[in-house]
């Protein structure tokens, strides 16, 4: 019986994309067929942060999303390549667990992320202040890494949470899965939004041109998403993310106001200003405070997960940060010019 | 009696919510929280409304998207 080759295959899916060294080579050729999964040893010795491990890993973890083009579904449970994953994982968190300087609880660590400063030195703020549109486009195509799966990640931890922190994390999650409405799921807004600045909006298009920093954003929240004995952490990385994006998202529906990139990229960030402030209360009270209640002892896992998370978003923020003020793009290849912008 | 239906409780998910009262949630700081979808009727007379499941009501007055908490809520340093 003959196999209907593109149903295998995954014809919609991105396309893979070029290594980075020889860790992410040997991944990407295991991926096309053409070859054994790189040794553990590789990743052992890799930067933990570099971009080599890091697109290794993001390609690995892609297999649990959309998958790439012309690749075997199959091999997302392949033996060996997750031999070498766990490797990448081991190095990655082992770097975290001892870069991640941690509060001492819950209750600090939530304290520290919702004082604002007056005035902040991140991406966020520049971009507000005086940032151009060649800004905006390239930190939209970065950050396109994770909206165009935004919030699959954390749907990971749903079987995995019970009562109270089961039900609010699922009412986060249906809105930020546009409350049944597919025109007003979140990673589709953030495709208008692309859209507006001209930018091509496929799921994946970008993950050549994105920085390690952007791909170790997303590959924290899907390491802990895949892996129940990591819930604490994934839920304290929510909350971070929840706790933190009202005002950030403030300041980029400013940016896009100001340079006039269109009204899908002001609605992108004014509707997470309102809906983040909610999201916010919601993950706070309900679910850290769910959770807790049925498993106090996640608390260092919680709090582990909201700082790790603000240490690679501001590992991320100086990354672009330092580009952009030497005059050189944040990404790692330049993007085309803008593709016509619809009406 | 088992087919008495001044006895039947209803099944566990199936609670007739438009029955119970609303729970408003008041903190000492930042937003009401009030389970949507709601209509808030300003001073001016115009009307906002949001069917979010749950929306967040400013109650320091500095938001900028009032009637609705954008967060300016919170202490700065
Ligand atoms: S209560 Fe949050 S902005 Fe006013």
């Amino acid at each position: 019986m003959s196999h209907d080759r593109d149903a295998l295959h995954d014809r919609h899916s991105p396309a893979l994309p070029s290594s980075r060294g020889p860790l992410s080579a040997g991944v990407l050729a295991l991926l096309r067929g053409e070859g054994p999964p790189p040794g553990a040893e590789l990743a052992a010795e890799a930067d933990p942060y570099g971009d080599d491990l890091q697109l290794a890993l993001y390609c690995c973890y892609e297999l649990h999303y959309r998958g790439f083009a012309g690749v075997d579904p199959a091999l997302e449970w392949d033996p060996a390549l997750l031999t070498v994953r766990r490797a990448m994982e081991n190095r990655f968190l082992g770097a975290l667990r001892q870069d991640v300087e941690v509060h001492r609880d819950v209750r600090s660590a939530v304290k520290e992320l919702e004082t604002e400063p007056v005035e902040g030195s991140g991406a966020s703020w520049f971009l507000r202040d005086e940032g151009e549109l060649r800004h905006l486009r390239e930190y939209a195509a970065m950050r396109s890494v994770y909206h165009l799966k935004e919030a699959d990640p954390h749907a990971w931890v749903l079987p995995r949470l019970w009562g109270r922190a089961k039900a609010a994390m699922v009412s986060v999650e249906f809105d930020e899965f546009g409350g049944g409405r597919a025109e007003r799921v979140h990673a589709k807004l953030f495709a208008d939004l692309m859209a507006d600045l001209g930018l091509e909006t496929a799921y994946g298009v970008y993950l050549e041109h994105s920085p390690a920093p952007a791909l170790a954003v997303v590959n924290l929240m899907s390491l802990l998403g895949l892996h129940r004995a990591l819930r604490g952490a994934l839920v304290g990385h929510f909350a971070a993310v929840e706790i933190t994006s009202s005002p950030g998202s403030r300041r980029l529906a400013e940016a896009m106001r100001r340079t006039g990139a269109g009204p899908a990229a002001e609605f992108f960030y004014d509707e997470h200003v309102e809906a983040d402030a909610v999201h916010e209360q919601v993950v706070r009270h309900e679910v850290i405070g769910g959770l807790l209640e049925e498993e106090p002892y996640l608390e260092d896992d919680v709090v582990f997960g909201m700082d790790a998370t603000v240490f690679l978003e501001d590992r991320l923020g100086d990354h672009v940060m330092a580009c952009w003020q030497a005059g050189r793009p944040a990404l790692r290849s330049p993007l085309p010019e803008p593709v016509a912008v619809s009406a | 009696m088992p087919n008495d239906p001044s006895e039947r409780t209803p099944a566990p998910g199936t609670s007739q919510r438009p029955a119970e009262a609303r729970r408003v949630v008041v903190p000492r700081r930042g937003p009401m929280l009030v389970d949507g979808p709601v209509e808030v009727e300003l001073e001016d007379g115009t009307v906002a409304s949001s069917d979010r499941f749950r929306v967040a009501l400013c109650t320091c007055r500095l938001s900028e998207r009032y009637p609705w908490c954008d967060t300016s809520h919170r202490r700065r340093r």
